[in-house]
């Protein structure tokens, strides 16, 4: 249990550093996949099956295709690969991240350790999760579905149009 | 099972990758993977939290995280898109219409 955390917590790590690091926007993608395959396996971890599930379906599924389709359908140049004078704002980057990863790990060896709750079979389960759903978490969850509405129209009407 | 503390700082780490990202890289789509990563970050605190504090609201909300994600990704993409073929070029120096 504990050494499955650190394998794909480390691998998450890794594939997030290399999206990050790399000049190709397909080899980036399929970094991140790696990088959401990782914190699916440690929603497992947490008990959290439906979510886990989901992540996949929805982030290593559905998402990422749009990426990459949206990747080769522009066929883009390699605009990165030309230096140019940034280094300035790189440098300025890195420090403001590394400064608050500082700030992070003084917090965290401050906070105080929560002890495990115990919890039952059920918990995580797609049973559990359509009982919030559909009974506390209702008029949320129809707000959503609006959300999605307007997401699907506004994509169409966006990439439909020709913006002149 | 690893301390609460570890999931956090697996979390922060990752968020802050997300961060480092949308602040360094040029291309639209890459930036945008990062604002990805970022929003799975919180969604690992999420769960971390739910777990170890024995509640299931946690997971409502990675579930409505998701969701956001996926309809910020589909508008995303189709407003580079549009972008795109207005200025065939998705590199974010060049794109300062709404510069001040």
């Amino acid at each position: 249990m504990q050494q499955l955390f650190y394998v794909f917590g480390s691998l998450a790590v890794a594939s997030g550093l290399l999206m990050v690091l790399q000049r190709n926007p397909i080899t980036a993608a399929m970094n991140l996949v790696v990088t959401m395959f990782s914190l699916a396996a440690l929603f497992v971890l947490l008990s959290a099956h439906f979510i886990a599930v989901i992540q996949l379906l929805v982030y290593a599924g559905a998402i990422m295709v749009l990426f990459i389709f949206v990747i080769m359908l522009l066929n883009l140049q390699d605009d990165e690969l030309r230096p140019r004078g940034r280094n300035f704002i790189h440098l300025v980057s890195v420090a403001v991240v590394l400064f608050a990863m500082a700030q992070l790990w003084q917090l965290l060896s401050r906070t105080p350790a929560i002890p495990l709750a115990p919890v039952d079979e059920a918990y995580g389960t797609t049973g559990e999760m359509g009982m919030l759903l559909f009974s506390d978490y209702l008029f949320p969850f129809e707000i959503v579905s609006i959300l999605i509405l307007a997401a699907i129209v506004g994509a169409v009407v966006l990439a439909k149009r020709r913006l002149d | 099972m690893p301390p609460l503390n570890h999931y956090l700082a697996l979390s922060g780490v990752l968020f802050f990758i997300g961060v480092a990202g949308v602040l360094t890289r040029r291309n639209a789509i890459i930036v945008f993977m990062c604002i990805e990563l970022m929003l799975n970050a919180v969604n690992l605190t999420f769960l971390a939290y739910a777990r170890f504090l024995g509640s299931m609201t946690g997971h409502v909300f990675a579930f409505f995280v998701i969701t956001v994600a996926a309809a910020e990704a589909a508008v995303g993409l189709a407003i580079i898109v549009a972008i795109f073929r207005n200025k065939e070029t998705v590199n974010i120096d060049e794109l300062n219409l709404m510069r001040w």
